[in-house]
């Protein structure tokens, strides 16, 4: 009864506050607020013999079954049309995505992705394409593969590129996969089998070169942020197969010893896997193969311009060197003078493929998407959002470094490194101060990686972000910082207030895993 | 440049705030030697109508399977995707979302997520699933990477009728971990034997993988081998290239798989010219801290609300490193969600009556070429798609269909190109999208080119 009457007092008023000022609005009858919809899941809004597609009826008899017909019903929810658009608009209404807002996360370059990449994916005799059709019938589709991978070999100033990769640890796996195949080209497979990765590396490049069989081997970095380059010779010997560096490195830095660690390697006899996932800070500025690289991978989900689609998918190309072009997986396209062809077997092919990493042919989806943002900016157009992105990451340092603290000193590259150090003593922590910062209608940044400092914020504005948006981000992290500093670490505590849900308990998920929706037991019992 | 927000006006305070004459100051730290000196050889930007013009240039220059008959399949299926489901992944809150590591800003991935893994469990008759792969082949390879890493064993048998991108997959995967893979032929000429690799398990097989229907298009009964399989200790994997089948056979769930590898591509998602797919995986309670990949997890948040979160990440590369169950990290999101609407909009009713239909189509097509003159159909069990042996070599047939308009079949020796002996066969399917037409269409073609 109580809680009807504050039903009652609430009625002819906005957001009556419950317990403070902050407090979230009042609870409803039908438990949607507003334009924020309380939605089921699909299952709990099923009846049977409802159906959003209208098929015909038709009965199969059994006799080419191989008597495996199915018995039990699959218990697929049945929806309408409508249901189902409703449903999944209101989900969507609970995402935050870049066409909502700014999406600083590190690492992961969320730039704007522009609607005539989809329109192009989808054009008839693109989208459409069969991917076993004979290949006289797909020579414009081989042609935007192999134009696409002109652009990248030209961007990188790499002689080959390896298309199919899916993603970017699979462009990861690619490229170890070339070194490892080099390696046993050469015969040292039995001695070569130690991989170096800086301790700030991206967690899929050890867990790459683990599936690639290799030992992994850290390598510490220094106090400016960079590999250790002393500790790194150190750690060189005939037993090593590679390097795997991030460049720029997950600090947002600049490997400045980079051609050293290059030459260094290769005198030893490994090879150098340089992680491209932060690309878009050199594009058309420096070519990765004058940096003395073998292979390194490209994210086309972040430096261009792919949708990111909530977790893909994406695509990994990689750049290969002289020396392991030969080990490219396939398929590969080939141009001659009767046009384009499929390398697809490795016994088809005239040099050493080391297999095959994914069904059919690459990301296609992916690639038309990306070579129309290739084409849109130009070569000008592309050097221009390389330096935008970069000058827009030294804005943010530049004009956070007084109250927050910046890890490492010097220009950064397209993103920007602060610590915890900042909010010591405080009470608030990095994720406290994240939630905060979802209440003021940002993402938060990317948080605890790199791992090498404490309490990592790692901020990756792009070049997508006008000065206007970066201006209201700083004077929002400035307010916020001010009120840790005025010792209200419990508005911190109890952020995001104003979000669908609030801080959700991880721990409890993880302990006792429920993966998937069953039906509630009453409900299954009644229906017996 | 119309994605660029900056006026030079923009650029020039923003430099001076950070202390920087010109551009280049930031980049500093760069060697002087690999900063270029001119810019790069490559056109200058463009409009977007121009673009345009670019890529539907490309385009033109191909066979579209919209206007040409088209009876491919070989693990990649031509089926009618709803108007809404394109509509609704392209909202630009699902489409410009990241990985939803942000739970309390990211419900709507999450959610969904939670939804396609109950349905890629229903569908296939496992108790969990992920929140999707790469594809069916990668999706396999991962099985059998995780059957070895559950039984402590290192070596797998996969049947002779795995799509050979799966078993290449997977043999590219096996060759840098040191796993044995044992792989016979098979002889699509007569029906598929369970003894063909019950034989071949012994103690040191971690798993058996049999896809089912197979790549000739033979429906495989798995719980014979299931059994043969778990009386050695070794785990039954289950492949699928075409998961409408699952809406009118028997689950894999219930003959006694341990995981389910397969390729959702058929619901939601374009051709695409073979990606971006959807690899759904699927296992059970018992093994699912060994599974890879993302997966959504029920919750609560601080106000007993029902929530949805990324869970079991101790198995993941970002927590793990080198110990992690797998290195995915991006996987196929925004595919699963056209998975999930596809497969909401159909629901129990329109999922079975897919699925009858496409069997129902085949059977017509099946019964239309057995009755043309150099053509036999081999199989005497088949879902959507079937294998013919033709009187000519395949190959040429393919491209005499191709010259007339008509996307006819895939050579099977395009995928096992050392099977001369296969030289003859093609593999067919029909779907739903397939007229009668279509099919009289073919029927004469075949009866000029032969």
């Amino acid at each position: 009864m109580s809680q009807d009457r504050s039903r009652d007092m609430s009625q002819g008023r906005t957001n009556v506050p419950v317990g403070g000022s902050q407090a979230p609005a009042t609870q409803t009858i039908s438990g949607s607020k507003g334009l924020e919809f309380a939605e089921p899941l699909i299952f709990e809004m099923s009846e049977n013999g409802r159906t959003g597609v209208d098929l015909p009826d038709v009965s199969v008899g059994d006799e080419r079954l191989g008597g495996m017909r199915r018995k039990d019903a699959v218990g697929l929810p049945g929806l309408s049309e409508p249901q189902v658009v409703r449903h999944y608009t209101r989900l969507s209404q609970k995402n935050y995505g870049i066409d909502s807002g700014f999406y600083p996360l590190g690492s992961c370059t969320m730039k704007h992705n522009p609607r005539v990449n989809e329109k192009a994916a989808r054009m008839k005799g693109l989208g459409d394409l069969h991917p076993m059709q004979p290949v006289s019938s797909v020579q414009g589709a081989l042609e935007l593969i192999d134009t696409l991978a002109h652009w990248i070999k030209t961007l990188c100033g790499m002689p080959a590129v390896a298309m199919s990769p899916a993603a970017g640890a699979h462009g990861e796996l690619c490229g170890m996969m070339a070194i490892k195949a080099a390696i046993e080209d050469r015969g040292e497979a039995d001695t070569r089998t130690r991989v170096l990765v800086p301790e700030s590396a991206h967690g899929t490049n050890p867990a790459t070169a683990a599936a690639c069989g290799f030992s992994v081997d850290s390598i510490p970095g220094d106090d400016r942020g960079r590999v250790d380059l002393e500790a790194f010779k150190a750690k060189l010997g005939d037993d090593v197969a590679g390097i795997m560096l991030t460049n720029p490195n997950t600090c947002g830095l600049f490997e400045n010893d980079v051609i050293d660690i290059a030459d260094a390697i290769h005198e030893a006899g490994g090879y150098f896997y340089c992680d491209g996932a932060n690309f878009n800070a050199i594009v058309g500025r420096v070519r990765p193969g004058d940096l003395g690289i073998d292979c390194m991978h490209l994210n086309l989900h972040k430096t261009f311009s792919t949708p990111h689609g909530g977790g893909g998918p994406g695509a990994g190309p990689v750049v290969l060197s002289e020396a392991l072009a030969p080990f490219a997986p396939v398929p590969y396209v080939v141009h001659d003078t009767n046009g384009y062809r499929l390398v697809e077997h490795q016994a088809d092919s005239d040099a050493k493929p080391f297999g095959r990493l994914k069904g059919y042919h690459g990301q296609m989806g992916v690639f038309i998407r990306s070579l129309t943002f290739m084409l849109s900016h130009g070569a000008d157009g592309l050097l221009q959002a390389s330096t935008d992105a970069v000058l827009n990451a030294n804005y943010l340092r530049a004009q956070l470094q007084d109250v927050m603290s910046v890890s490492f000193g010097g220009m950064c590259m397209h993103e920007v490194l602060f610590d915890d150090h900042f909010l010591k003593d405080t009470g608030v922590t990095t994720l406290d101060f994240a939630k905060a910062m979802i209440d003021e209608g940002f993402h938060p940044m990317t948080m605890y990686f790199p791992l090498v400092v404490h309490g990592a914020l790692l901020m990756e504005p792009t070049e997508s972000e006008s000065k206007q948006t970066l201006d209201l981000y700083i004077q929002t992290l400035r307010g916020l910082n001010d009120r840790a500093q005025a010792g209200d670490a419990d508005f911190f505590k109890e952020a995001p207030r104003l979000t669908p849900r609030r801080r959700l308990d991880e721990t409890a998920a993880a302990r006792k895993p429920v993966l998937r929706w069953t039906e509630p037991v009453e409900q299954a019992e009644a229906a017996e | 440049m119309r994605y660029l927000p900056h006026t030079e006006n923009d650029r020039r305070a923003m430099l001076a705030a950070i202390d920087a004459e010109r551009v280049e100051d930031m980049y500093c730290d760069v060697p002087k030697a690999a900063l270029l000196s001119q810019p790069v050889d490559l056109p200058g930007h463009a409009g977007e109508m121009e673009v345009e013009q670019t890529i539907a240039a490309m385009a033109a220059k191909n066979l579209s399977p919209s206007s040409a008959p088209c009876f491919l399949g070989a693990g990649a299926y031509r089926h009618h995707v709803p108007a809404s489901v394109d509509y609704l992944i392209q909202r630009g809150e699902f489409l410009t979302a990241y990985t939803p590591y942000q739970p309390e800003v990211s419900q709507g991935t999450l959610q969904y997520l939670y939804e396609f893994q109950t349905q890629v469990a229903l569908m296939t008759g496992m108790e969990v699933a992920n929140a999707s792969m790469y594809d069916g082949a990668t999706a396999t390879a991962e099985a059998v990477m995780m059957a070895c890493r559950a039984t402590r064993k290192n070596r797998a048998v996969l049947a002779g009728g795995i799509h050979p991108h799966y078993f290449d997959v997977t043999k590219t995967s096996a060759h840098s971990l040191n796993i044995e893979l044992v792989h016979p032929d098979s002889d699509p000429t007569r029906p598929a034997d369970p003894a063909s690799v019950t034989d071949l398990i012994d103690e040191q097989t971690s798993c058996v993988v049999v896809q089912s229907p197979d790549m000739f298009g033979r429906i495989i009964d798995l719980a014979p081998i299931a059994e043969a399989a778990h009386a050695k200790g070794a785990l039954l994997v289950a492949v699928t290239t075409e998961v409408v089948s699952l809406g009118l056979l028997e689950a894999p769930g219930n003959q006694g798989a341990d995981i389910v590898a397969a390729e959702g591509q058929s619901l939601g998602n374009a051709l695409s010219y073979g990606g971006p797919y959807v690899g759904l995986f699927a296992t059970t309670q018992k093994l699912v801290r060994q599974m890879p990949g993302r997966v959504a997890g029920e919750t609560q948040d601080v106000e007993g609300q029902r929530g949805w979160v990324l869970t079991l990440s101790t198995r993941e590369q970002h927590i793990r490193r080198e110990k992690a169950t797998s290195n995915i990290c991006t996987n196929s999101g925004l595919c699963a969600l056209a998975f999930t609407i596809h497969a909401s909009l159909l629901g129990e009713e329109g999922f079975t009556r897919l699925a009858r239909l496409n069997h129902a189509k085949a059977c017509q097509l099946a019964d239309k070429l057995a009755a043309v003159a150099g053509v036999e159909v081999m199989n005497d069990s088949f879902f959507n798609e079937f294998t013919v042996k033709l009187s000519k070599p395949a190959h040429d047939v393919v491209e005499a269909l191709a010259e007339r308009g008509i996307l006819g079949g895939v050579p099977i020796t395009r995928m096992l190109p050392e099977r001369s002996d296969l030289e003859n066969f093609m593999l067919v399917a029909a779907t739903e999208t397939n007229t009668d037409a279509d099919m009289d269409t073919l029927v004469s073609a075949l009866k000029e080119v032969l």
